[in-house]
């Protein structure tokens, strides 16, 4: 089981977290909502919870919990640029579909 | 699929219900629009990657054109280009009329207060022409954020009044924008280096741009900046600098005034380069052509170039002194200089301005964009992206703001959250016939009962005209200025009496007092929610007891029998009972217990006032 990213994901994960002056990485994870059962959601991390699950991945923590790594196993989170728009994206095998938007999924 | 940006813990979207917002510096000369991606403020460029957007409008065939393209056009086609609507927004015709000299635009004569400027297009005001460049923008920020912008913070100058202030509103409410609040350029400058959330203090922000030079001195105060004075020059920036230096270029060069137009202009051109130049280098070449495929060589140092800006930066800081003087203070009291606007690169100025303050300025943002963070914090603040924590109170007002009415509940007047200057106002009136004074609560807080919530003033309004009981009208407005100040003012409205109460509502209370008791309100929600339920059937209970004695001591003997007299007297006492116990439903049916057994009673006294109203009148009198 595991989470991983892509350089350039973890430059700009590095690049926030120095800007915003504390936080031990980031975290992963999905909840319920949205136009096609899950979103996900992608949070800075300031403390590990005890059951949470940590990654090292281009020298960047990534936090999940259990209950969100049954939905993201194998997932490679990246950061791209789409026209004047940019940020972070998740590579996730496990979708089955998405909603048009491609904000929310299924598995 | 969609991108997604980092967010604080806990504060993660819904799928599209991203709270997007932007920041925009929308200036004189050129704007911008920023906006917070992954808790960092930064300016959005273009399509092909340009930050700056020139504040230039040019009205073609085909619709508005925006930005260089219309700068571009602005010698060719002058009547149809528009540059510098800052200067003209929310300015009456006769202001205009100062400055139309100086612009090359033909102002249409309106009956409206309006200014118009004939274009191709129609004539347009500069409210439209601003709203041009705010759409464009606006776009540009929603075709980067990937969907529709919730709302923006606009900066505008600190002296702008509220006529300017209301100008740049409608502009924004034209592009179809949601304008969170206007900021105050100096505040948004202070707040982008983060210095609301410092320790209180006075701070200076220098402000020299391409054509205006601004100096504001501010103080933070429980988290909310206040502008104690602003001063300046609106006409000395960094293109005073460049025209220094062309000038001591054409005294090396031997090249006199009668030099061609095109001459002039590459001068100006080349001026610019080496200014810029001489910013991270000691000396800079110098390459000019002149007429006839020639070209004069030389070079300038930092030195000669520092002597011929020093007169300029001089003129401002002779500006700075004054704003000192008017705010009654002195250098030293100053804790920051923050430094804005593109002419303070210029190291000469950042080295006299450390001088003058006594501390190197603050410089680390890049100064021409640091507005414009400020403005996307804040933006980025209001639409509630930020966690819990760090809950922005700048300029809102932390709990709500009401009166204390009958059965001491809280009349909320002003909701919390709400961003200040505000003024509300509601309408009160009497309880009691006759009543000739009343007394006013201010309170604070989100609870129901006034029991639960901060006092803050109490005041009376005297010489209310003695009427019945709901028929004066006493309009009480809350008005919250800038500084947090709160006036509370009573006028009862037939007579004119009024009374009023000042009072400072954040004051003394601590942010975890105010966490507090937020929290307080959503864990008694239900409680409060039941109390006031029954204080409201108390006052119903008590109001309708007072009514009905009064009219029985008017002509209860002369109307009722006594057994009818009884039968009322006993659902009265019923009544009393019900309204000094706890049960809202109880006292409910015994109000409606009591209204039937005087439904007679009533019906018999509306006759007999209908009749003495019309005694001695003649039938013809009623007929019109």
């Amino acid at each position: 089981m595991a989470i991983s990213m892509t350089a350039a994901a973890a430059r700009h994960v590095r690049n926030y977290l120095d800007n915003r002056g504390k936080g031990i990485g980031i975290r992963l994870g999905v909840r319920t909502s949205g136009c096609s059962g899950m979103a996900y959601t992608l949070e800075f991390a300031d403390e590990t919870q005890p059951e949470d699950l940590v990654f090292e991945s281009e020298g960047v923590k990534v936090l999940v919990d259990p209950k969100s790594l049954l939905y993201l196993d194998g997932t490679e989170l990246d950061y791209t640029r789409e026209g004047l728009n940019e940020g972070f994206k998740f590579n996730n095998p496990n979708v089955k579909d998405a909603c048009g938007c491609g904000e929310s999924f299924n598995i | 699929m969609a991108l997604l940006q980092i967010a604080e813990p806990g504060r993660s979207a819904a799928p599209h219900q991203h709270r997007l917002a932007a920041g925009i510096d929308l200036g004189t000369t050129n704007s911008l629009i920023a906006t917070v991606r992954s808790g960092r403020a930064e300016t959005l460029a273009d399509a092909v990657g340009r930050h700056l957007l020139p504040s230039v409008v040019r009205y073609t065939e085909e619709g508005p054109v925006v930005g260089d393209e219309a700068k571009a056009m602005a010698a060719l086609d002058p009547l149809n280009t528009l540059a510098s609507a800052k200067r003209l927004i929310g300015r009456g015709i006769a202001e205009v009329k100062g400055l139309g000299s100086r612009l090359p635009y033909e102002f249409v004569r309106t009956d409206t207060a309006v200014p118009r400027i004939r274009t191709r297009a129609g004539d347009v005001s500069p409210i439209e022409v601003s709203a041009e460049i705010l759409r464009t923008l606006a776009q540009r920020a929603e075709d980067s954020l990937g969907g529709e912008l919730t709302g923006v913070v606009i900066t505008v100058p600190a002296y702008f009044d509220d006529a300017q202030r209301q100008a740049t509103k409608d502009a924004a409410r034209l592009a179809g924008l949601k304008v969170l609040r206007l900021l105050n350029e100096p505040t948004a400058a202070a707040v982008a280096y983060g210095l609301d959330r410092g320790a209180d203090g006075l701070h200076a922000v220098f402000d020299l741009g391409g054509g205006t030079f601004d100096i504001s001195i501010l103080r933070l105060r429980q988290g909310v900046f206040e502008v104690l004075a602003t001063g300046g020059d609106s006409a000395l920036g960094g293109d005073d600098m460049d025209h220094a230096l062309a000038e001591w270029i054409m005294a090396q060069a031997g090249i006199g005034d009668d030099a061609g137009h095109q001459v002039l202009r590459g001068l100006l051109r080349d001026a610019r380069a080496a200014k810029e130049a001489l910013t991270d280098q000691p000396a800079a070449p110098l390459r000019i052509a002149l007429p006839g495929g020639h070209h004069w060589e030389g070079r300038i140092d930092r030195a000669t170039f520092d002597g011929l800006v020093d007169p300029l930066i001089s003129r401002a800081l002779a500006a700075c002194r004054r704003a000192l003087r008017d705010a009654g203070l002195k250098v030293g009291e100053i804790k920051d200089v923050v430094m804005v606007g593109g002419a303070t690169r210029v190291p000469r100025v950042r080295e006299r301005v450390g001088e003058f303050f006594g501390q190197p300025p603050l410089v680390d943002l890049d100064p021409e964009r640091v507005v414009a963070y400020g403005a996307a914090l804040q933006a980025d603040a209001l639409v509630g992206n930020k966690p819990d924590g760090e809950l922005l109170l700048l300029d809102v007002i932390p709990l709500s703001l009401g009166l204390e009415t009958m059965g001491g509940l809280v009349e909320r007047i002003v909701p919390r959250n709400t961003p200040i200057p505000v003024a509300r106002a509601q309408e009160f009136t009497t309880f009691k016939d006759g009543q000739t004074a009343m007394a006013l609560h201010v309170v604070q807080g989100e609870r129901d009962l006034v029991a639960d919530c901060r006092s803050l003033a109490r005041f009376e309004l005297r010489g209310i005209p003695p009427l019945v009981a709901g028929a004066a009208r006493i309009r009480v407005t809350f008005q919250v200025d800038a500084d947090g100040l709160l006036n509370v003012t009573a006028v009862e409205q037939t007579s004119g009496v009024q009374a009023q109460v000042e009072v400072k509502p954040a004051h003394g209370l601590t942010d975890g007092e105010i966490e507090t008791m937020l929290r307080d309100s959503l864990t008694h929600s239900q409680e409060d929610l039941e109390a006031r339920r029954l204080r409201e059937q108390q006052v119903e209970g008590q109001r309708t007891i007072e009514a009905l004695i009064a009219a029985l001591a008017k002509d209860g003997e002369a109307l009722l029998s006594p057994a009818e007299r009884q039968t009322i007297e006993a659902a009265l006492a019923a009544l009393r009972d019900r309204v000094a116990g706890t049960e809202g439903p109880a006292i409910k049916s015994a109000i409606e217990a009591l209204e039937q057994a005087c439904a007679g009673y009533v019906e018999r006294r509306m006759n007999t006032s209908i009749q003495r109203a019309m005694a001695g009148h003649k039938v013809e009198e009623f007929a019109s």
